[in-house]
């Protein structure tokens, strides 16, 4: 059974279509890696029965011949897509119990591809967070550990970490993320796997509970690149309920993927080259580089610059947005509601301050004050004309180059508390992925090897926006010159 | 720029978070450090520079002006900590 936990997306479609095992092994087998995979907490709530509903037709499905992209497959969804009588959480106490009527554009359309459900994904609360350490249900603990013989539990990368960690440790063969700077790709990088955030409104946020409107998209995490390009297909596409989603039509990517860059220019950020970052972090990068021209591209230095302006604006616009979508939950049409109050704007403010947690204020509170009366324009039109400026910058780049390649985060995995007393120290955990979500293109993560202890590293490729073909082409590249095997040995 | 005890309140007010006295005096130098970080946005000169609105150039779409579900009242209520006769129910609001 365990054999088949350890099989790609694409092994397992080929396989069961080929008749090599059931669309029931495969639930069952993952089902008894999430069950006995507690330790991790990766989970918020299990649905072993949703996976083998979901196999049953599958199983019938070769039968008559009527199968779907994803028939036999099973995927984690983060906690962050509602899932129709499924509680759905978002990491937050403020939705505990909550149990969606509907079902998210994006996890219904991987349903109606044949996908079955394994479970919700743990995760910071409300997206915020890059440790998973602000979730009311407790952090979630990669399954990697450093090899100096510590036994630190460590993160797995925020806010898509239970997504991450489930992937890593093989109780999923690919699950849903989210990114608003950085959620899909760190985490990826921090666990050895494979992400991709596309192209600002590929997805459809409807039904996905938001933290910041402009930003966040949804993408799969796999361990392959081809895996994510399976997903990518079938989460992607027009979608009338979500006015930002774009109305063009979804490319097959997995058919069209190839690793040969040749006449592709590679851009490397000279901005990006940033004091206090590992050697080991710029070495691997010059790796990739190294990679990248093999495969046939060639490298071009490139500028961005109001690189540096990318993090500070991204913490005006995410809290500001977070503030505004995060006064629905006021306690009266779900979630919590704190009572033994008597006025209506007593049980708002007792129910948000029982209901959210530290971070998720602290956020509410700085957007809250960016936005009101005397600062608006100082912070939030200031930070809404830079990310213009970030985003022009990415313009003058492509006109260089067809992608860009960086390391995914300044750091391998930290150790759980690590960073938790300093929110700035955290917020600087993305500095690397933030300017491409502030321009709405397309980023992926791949590991590219381990550190000194042992702990995975990502490279991160940016594109234009629309190009994921590039993105996953040259992720592929990076992938098969790679050769990353590492796996975190099974303690849990 | 920095914020006072007395703005944390204003501010906690404006964004109906009850904050205890012990959570305000941990915010205010949590604040001050993000504000002061974010202050560097000041160095760049953004004259004449219009805020970027839509990231991904996109139409926006109007939907025709029908009715295209409803009918769903106990959906909407299903979740509601208190509904009272297909209503959400809230503590009183008038005297």
């Amino acid at each position: 059974m365990s054999e088949l936990t350890a099989k790609t997306i694409a092994e397992l479609r080929d396989g069961f279509r080929g008749g090599e095992f059931s669309a029931r092994e495969i639930a069952e087998a993952f089902n008894a890696a999430v069950e006995s995979g507690k330790a991790l907490n990766a989970w918020t709530v299990a649905t072993p029965e949703l996976a083998l509903e979901a196999a049953a037709v599958a199983d019938s499905a070769v039968v008559s011949k009527t199968l779907l992209p994803l028939s036999g497959i099973p995927l984690g969804i983060k906690d962050l897509f509602c899932t129709a009588g499924v509680e759905s959480t978002t990491g937050s106490r403020i939705l505990a119990g909550f149990k969606p009527t509907y079902e998210s554009t994006v996890s219904g359309k991987l349903k109606a591809a044949g996908a079955g459900m394994l479970g919700k994904l743990n995760m910071d609360e409300f997206a915020m967070g890059s440790s998973n350490e602000t979730s009311a249900y407790g952090p979630v603990i990669s399954p990697w550990k450093r090899s100096d013989g510590g036994n630190a539990a460590l993160t797995p990368g925020g806010s898509s970490g239970g997504s991450a960690a489930a992937v890593a440790a093989g109780m999923a063969p690919g699950v849903t993320g989210t990114d608003t700077g950085g959620s899909i790709r760190q985490p990826a990088a921090f666990t050895g796997i494979c992400g991709i955030k596309p192209t600002y409104g590929r997805c459809s946020r409807w039904g996905i509970v938001a933290f910041a409107s402009s930003l966040d998209q949804a993408g799969p995490m796999a361990r392959t690149v081809r895996d994510c390009a399976i997903l990518l297909e079938n989460m992607a596409g027009f979608d009338p309920k979500d006015a930002t989603s774009l109305d063009l039509p979804v490319p097959q990517w997995e058919a069209s993927l190839s690793s040969d860059l040749k006449g592709k220019r590679v851009g490397i950020p000279k901005e990006y080259r940033i004091d206090g970052v590992p050697g080991e972090i710029n070495a691997l990068w010059d790796q990739g580089i190294a990679w990248l021209k093999d495969a046939g591209a060639t490298i071009v230095e490139i500028s961005l610059p109001h690189t540096k302006y990318a993090l500070p604006t991204y913490y005006i616009i995410a809290p500001a947005e977070a503030s505004s979508n995060l006064a629905r939950y006021d306690g009266v049409r779900y979630g919590l509601r704190e009572m033994g109050v008597k006025s209506l704007d007593d049980m708002y403010a007792a129910t948000r301050s029982a209901g959210f947690g530290t971070e998720v204020k602290r956020r509410i509170m700085i957007g809250t004050y960016v936005l009101s009366a005397g600062f608006y324009d100082a912070y939030f039109t200031k930070a809404q004309k830079v990310r213009a400026l970030v985003k022009r910058d990415f313009a003058r780049a492509f006109e260089q180059c067809d992608l860009i390649l960086t390391p995914t985060a300044p750091s391998a995995a930290f150790g759980l508390g690590e960073k938790m007393s300093d929110p700035l120290a955290m917020y600087l955990n993305d500095v690397f992925a933030v300017p491409a979500s502030l321009a709405g293109l397309p980023a992926m993560s791949v590991p590219g090897g381990v550190d000194g202890q042992g702990l995975p590293l990502g490279l991160h490729i940016i594109g234009r926006e629309l190009d994921e073909q590039s993105v996953l082409d040259a992720g592929l590249a990076i992938e098969e010159r790679a050769g990353f095997t590492a796996r975190a040995e099974k303690w849990w | 720029m920095s914020v006072t005890d007395q703005e944390v309140r204003h501010v906690a007010k404006l964004a109906r978070l009850a904050l205890g006295e012990e959570e305000i005096a941990r915010m205010v130098p949590e604040l001050n450090n993000i504000l002061g970080w974010v202050e560097q946005l000041s160095e760049v000169d953004t004259d004449g520079v219009e805020p970027l609105t839509a990231v991904i150039a996109n139409d926006l779409r109007l939907r025709d002006d029908v009715v295209d579900d409803g009918d769903c009242r106990d959906e909407v209520l299903a979740n509601a900590p208190d509904a009272q006769h297909g209503f959400f129910a809230v503590p009183k609001v008038i005297e």
